[in-house]
Parts: C-alpha cells; sequence; structure tokens
C-alpha cells in the first residue's frame, strides 16, 4: 500500500460560542476565541490517500481529480468564508479544528473512489492540527 | 455516514531548547567517542527542540474539543516544559542522570510524563531534534498503555 498526500491552504474565519452556555462559562472556557466578532486562521490541510499504484499509470489516483475534489468540497465550502454563518455542514457546531477536520473527512469520502481516504489533517496553525481516520484504520497511535 | 466510526486525535507542538551530552557510562572513552562522536565532547551542545503531541478521545459537543487547549498547555508545562526548557537534560533532569538523553529516551520520558492527562488519551509523542531528524513514541512498549 502507497498513502499520497496532497495539500493545500484555506484561510477563514470562526469564533467559539456555545448558546447553551452562559456568557461568563463561554469567556471561561474559550477565551479570546470566544470574541464575538471572530477571528481567522491560514488553514494548512493534508489529504492522504491509501491505495495500490494502477499497473498502467503508476498512480494510486489521479492528482488531477484529487485537487478538483478539494477544490469543489473544500475550497468552494470554506475558503474566505466564514464558518459559523456559510458552511451548513458546520452547522450547530463549534467549528474547532477537530470538528471541521471530521466534517472535512465527511465531505471526501464518498468522493474518492481510487484507493481509499486514509487521514485529514487540518492545521489551524503550525503548532496546532487536528487528525482525522476512519476507526480501526492505524492512526498515530497504533 | 455514521460520525461514530471516525477517529479524531488532537495535536500540538511546543518548543524547547536544551543542551545535552551522549555518553554512556557503560562504556569507555574510546567506545562512547566512537559511538556518540561529536555528540560525546565533553561540555555537551544544543537543540532547539519540538515537541509534538496527539492525543485522542470523544470531541465534547458542548465545546467542539477533544481537551481543553488551555488545560493541554499548562499540563505540559508543568510536567516537561519547566524542567527540561533552558535546561541540560544530562544535568537538570534525574531521569537521564543514568540514561543517554538521546533523543529516542526524551520520548520515552516526556511519553510517561504526558500519559497521565486526565482529559484526553495520549496517544502519540514526537520529538523534532533538528529540522532533519525526528523521533516518535507511541507508548507501545510493554507497561505503557494501560
Ligand atoms: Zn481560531
Amino acid at each position: 500500500m502507497v498513502l499520497l498526500t496532497r495539500k493545500i491552504e484555506f484561510s477563514a474565519s470562526h469564533f467559539y460560542h456555545n448558546p447553551n452556555l452562559s456568557a461568563e462559562e463561554n469567556r471561561r472556557i474559550f477565551g479570546k476565541c470566544n470574541n464575538p466578532h471572530g477571528h481567522g486562521h491560514n488553514y494548512t490541510l493534508e489529504v492522504t490517500v491509501a491505495g495500490e499504484p494502477d499497473p498502467v499509470t503508476g498512480m494510486v489516483l489521479d492528482l488531477k481529480e484529487l485537487k478538483e475534489i478539494l477544490e469543489s468540497e473544500v475550497m468552494k465550502r470554506m475558503d474566505h468564508r466564514h464558518l459559523n454563518y456559510e458552511v451548513p455542514e458546520l452547522a450547530g457546531q463549534i467549528p474547532t479544528c477537530e470538528n471541521i477536520a471530521r466534517v472535512i473527512w465527511q465531505l471526501l469520502e464518498p468522493r474518492i473512489t481510487q484507493g481509499k481516504l486514509h487521514r485529514v489533517r487540518l492545521y489551524e496553525s503550525p503548532d496546532l492540527f487536528a487528525d482525522c481516520y476512519r476507526n480501526g484504520a492505524s492512526g498515530a497511535g497504533n | 455516514m455514521n460520525g461514530d466510526a471516525l477517529r479524531v486525535e488532537l495535536g500540538r507542538r511546543y518548543r524547547f531548547v536544551a543542551s545535552h551530552r551522549l555518553h554512556s557510562q557503560r562504556l569507555t572513552e574510546e567506545e562512547n567517542y566512537r559511538v556518540f562522536g561529536k555528540c560525546n565532547n565533553p561540555y555537551g551542545h544544543g537543540h532547539n527542540y519540538v515537541l509534538e503531541v496527539s492525543l485522542s478521545g470523544r470531541i465534547d459537543p458542548a465545546t467542539g474539543m477533544i481537551a481543553n487547549l488551555a488545560d493541554l498547555d499548562a499540563f505540559v508545562e508543568r510536567h516537561v516544559l519547566e524542567e527540561f526548557d533552558h535546561r541540560s537534560l544530562n544535568e537538570d533532569v534525574a531521569a537521564f542522570r543514568h540514561k543517554v538523553p538521546t533523543t529516542e529516551n526524551l520520548c520515552i520520558e516526556i511519553f510517561h510524563r504526558l500519559k497521565h492527562f486526565p482529559h484526553a488519551q495520549l496517544e502519540l509523542v514526537r520529538i523534532q531534534e533538528t529540522g532533519n531528524n525526528s523521533f516518535e513514541y507511541a507508548g507501545n512498549t510493554e507497561g505503557d498503555r494501560l
């Protein structure tokens, strides 16, 4: 099995707020991420696909195709958007790295028909990221 | 599409600078020099270490988080960074009095210190010693997975 990774970057704004909690609790849990007008990040997304190279083309999947999938599923939805207001898949969820990575997984997995989606890693900054795997697939820890 | 079939891990990076000297009390001077080369120079040398930790757990629907970063940062600060940053690993960290402070051993030591983080399951410690080499430990040695 070979793993192939493609990276894209997008910029988006968000803030963290749970309407079921008081203003004080929101402040305590989320700190400055709770500021009501939001803030933004340059997100870096790494998408890893696992598979066997096709004997004719030598490729796990056509990178052009993966690029188009990322463009239509991720860039169009999230790039230069406000994640709290403009991405219906995130409605009702706090747009943390963990939740965004999971939503991106759910968007991409059905679209990848050659090879299998292995990992989605989303960096919110160089020092903070979330990884999403399908349970049972080997992750960082096993 | 069932969200529960997915596993999400949180990754966080920290930085610290420290010095070390690779020297084993079980080897002779010549052997030490042969094995460790310039890393055996008597007064040691330093690195800008990048520590990466990965944790798994349930995403709390109220916060969207596996673990609150403020809790994680405070835990890593207290259990690792306070003792390691701007220190000599050989002289200032008791675990390395009798163990060579290679980055392999550093990964294991840090894993042991962080595996008791109460809010999520530690999955992996990865340390970049320089931009060109990095080491990982997932607690896969006997007794490390509780
Ligand atoms: Zn943010």
